[in-house]
């Protein structure tokens, strides 16, 4: 239990709940994380698969069921509790509108921790560059969004993501985006920060040949997850 | 990133340094109301300054004098009056009841700046042949002349008032031929006659106050009017020059005295000054509403334009409350940075039109006055409005739902 980063119990969302558009979206879903593993998760369009990872993001929250981040019940926190939470165990990794387009790639980076600690002081700006660096753009670190290829954007994301050291990087489709080669770079980067910092990832992926890469992968089919799935890859 | 700088500050104004056109367009928007709201102010206050200047160096803030003298019906019994016509009695010059005393009386008052009796009458002022009426005020120079500055419309001589001397106005002068250390034969319509020297000549702007007034000292003038030790008014002056009114009703209320403020003879300016006042008030309150209104719909649009920001900083930790005053700070600095262009542009037009309006002699038609404290308060009340403004934007944004701001 102490290397659990995650676990769903029954977890079940519905949406507009007590109008006549109410509908159940995922349907007692199970799962655990555990430290260090790298999850993908696959299924068809409009399963369930975004909803799921809001709900482990702490976006949203599941209409019944427990989510246990590294063993802590969420269920009970207030709002302020949960977005602390949040900024410390989970990074996240969009498909679109990747970086905010009003900072350079350095200041994106260094966001998570400025508004964490209130003041950029310059640990801050040192733990961004480093973090360029590992993603390899130290030389972008000036350059804004709109002056940086996709997969250099993603990058960058990989790299706010993992600012605040989390747990846990929920990644929807990071590579959605991209051609195939920007999106087998990412892919790999998100891959070696797992094998070397440990840090555990869920991935929505369409892409067989990267979730075949991964340790697991969890189908989601009409927000169940597809019996038998979730056997090492 | 400046380091001494909080997160909600370098986001704020990043936001606004993205939005180049709409902060631009506003922040124009916001300088021209606060421009208008200043020049509007400033000149307002210049033409009362000017008044109350004008006024205040001229008059006494309040003038008592004897209470009126009426005449009582006569009554033979209770309730029944013998002759129901009451003729107003003509009213001699006579003199304050226990003055001195009412002067120390004042003088103890902490609000009491200055306090001078004087006495006034009517003589004729003879000069060879020539000789005009004119009114005397017999005063004590060291006191009068903190109420009512004759120095400093001195124009030849000095303000000299010993007991021989006798400061009069410009027509006067050229009336009689006379100029300063000629002497002049005073006489009053009881009788006596006085001989003085002219020590100066004043110009108070006025024509008629130029051919009339005369001041001597005030022993001099009670002997030439008959009434040794006694003084007609006293004037006084008082630290809040709009407390006036009220003070000369407490004075009323405690001495056998009529008093009468500035604010009472000057009523019709008063009356106009109001009206301005209000009808400014009004200008400026609206103006503030549509530059409140202006700032809420840009940071409206924003807040829209931005939810996927707000959306990605809210999924990194970032709290409600950090986004609410990210937003409240944006409102607050496009009204400061906004009333800082206003005042200068205000400042400017009002340096301008002060240059170019010119009365028909060639001097100023109000007096340039721009008072920091009304930078001050206008700078204040615009950040303000902008954050007031910026209230139901940065509630919305602080409200977003993340999950519905990402997906969007
Ligand atoms: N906010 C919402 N309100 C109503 N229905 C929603 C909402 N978000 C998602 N859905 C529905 O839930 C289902 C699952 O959506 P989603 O989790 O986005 O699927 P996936 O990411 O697997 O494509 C879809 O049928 C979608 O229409
Ligand atoms: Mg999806």
């Amino acid at each position: 239990m102490a290397d659990e980063v995650l676990r769903l119990e029954k977890v079940c969302k519905m949406y507009n709940v007590g109008l006549p558009s109410q509908t159940e979206v995922l349907h007692d879903i199970d799962l655990v994380l555990r430290h260090g593993e790298f999850l993908a998760l696959m299924g068809p369009s409009g399963s369930g698969k975004s909803t799921l990872l809001n709900i482990v993001g702490l976006l949203d929250r599941p209409t019944s069921g427990r989510i246990l981040i590294k063993g802590r019940d969420v269920g009970t926190m207030g709002d302020a509790e949960i977005t602390h939470l949040r900024g410390h165990t989970i990074g996240f990794v969009f498909q679109q509108h990747l970086l905010i387009s009003a900072f350079t790639a350095l200041e994106n980076v260094m966001m998570p921790m400025l508004a964490d600690r209130g003041f950029p002081g310059p640990a801050i700006a040192a733990r961004a560059q480093d973090l360029m660096a590992r993603v390899g753009l130290e030389k972008f670190a000036g350059n804004l969004a709109m002056n940086m290829s996709g997969g250099q954007q993603q990058r960058v994301a990989v790299a706010r993501a993992l600012a605040m050291n989390p747990d846990l990087v929920r990644a929807d489709e990071p590579t959605g985006n991209l051609d195939t080669k920007s999106a087998d770079g990412v892919f790999e980067l998100m891959r070696q920060v797992n094998r070397e910092g440990g840090t555990s990832f869920l991935v929505v992926t369409h892409n067989m040949d990267l979730a075949r890469r991964c340790d697991r992968i969890i189908e989601v089919v009409d927000g169940r997850i597809r019996p038998g799935s979730g056997a090492a890859a | 990133m400046n380091r001494w700088l909080p997160f909600e500050w370098i986001t704020a104004v990043r936001f606004l340094r993205e939005g180049r056109l709409q902060t631009l367009f506003i922040v124009s928007g916001i300088a021209i109301g606060v421009g208008v709201i200043v020049f509007m102010s400033a000149m307002l206050a210049g033409l009362e300054a000017n008044f109350i200047k004008r006024v205040l160096t001229s008059q006494p803030q309040i003038q008592l004098q004897p209470p009126d003298q009426i005449a009582r019906p006569l009554r033979s019994g209770p309730g029944e009056i013998e002759d129901a016509i009451i003729q107003r009695p003509s009213q001699r010059i006579i003199s304050i009841d226990q003055w001195p005393k009412i002067r120390e009386h004042l003088l103890a008052m902490p609000e009491v700046r200055a306090v001078s009796p004087t006495i006034a009458g009517s003589a004729l002022a003879v000069r060879g042949d020539a000789s005009r009426s004119v009114s005397i005020s017999g005063v004590e120079p060291a006191s009068y002349f903190q109420i009512v500055r004759i120095p400093e419309y001195i124009v030849a001589g000095e303000p000299r008032l010993t007991s021989e001397d006798i400061l009069i106005g410009t027509e006067l002068a050229k009336d009689l031929g006379a100029t300063v250390g000629d002497k002049l034969n005073i006489r009053a319509a009881s009788g006596p006659t006085r001989v003085l020297t002219v020590t100066g000549l004043f110009d108070l702007g006025n024509k008629g106050a130029n051919q009339r007034n005369t001041y001597i000292a005030l022993r001099t003038a009670q002997s030439l009017l008959g009434m040794i030790g006694g003084v007609t008014t006293i004037d006084v002056t008082i630290a809040d020059i709009f407390a006036a009114e009220t003070f000369a009703r407490q004075i009323q209320a405690s001495n056998v005295v009529q008093a009468d403020s500035w604010i009472t003879t000057n009523a019709q300016f008063f009356t106009a000054v109001q009206a301005q006042k209000t009808s400014n008030t009004l200008i400026r309150l609206f103006v503030g509403l549509s530059v409140a209104f202006g700032i809420a719909a840009v940071l409206i649009v924003s807040v829209i334009q931005r939810s996927k920001d707000i959306g990605i900083l809210r999924a990194m930790g970032t709290s409600r409350g950090q986004i609410l005053r990210v937003f409240l700070l944006q409102g607050g600095l496009l009204g400061f940075v906004g009333s800082l262009f206003g005042s200068a542009a205000g400042a400017g037009a009002l340096v301008y039109w002060h240059s170019v309006l010119r009365q028909a002699d060639g001097s100023e038609f109000f007096p340039l006055i721009l008072e920091q404290r009304l930078f001050v308060a206008t700078a204040v009340l615009a950040t303000l409005t902008g954050l007031l403004a910026a209230m139901a934007p940065a509630l919305r944004a602080a409200n977003l739902d993340p999950v519905a701001a990402i997906r969007g």
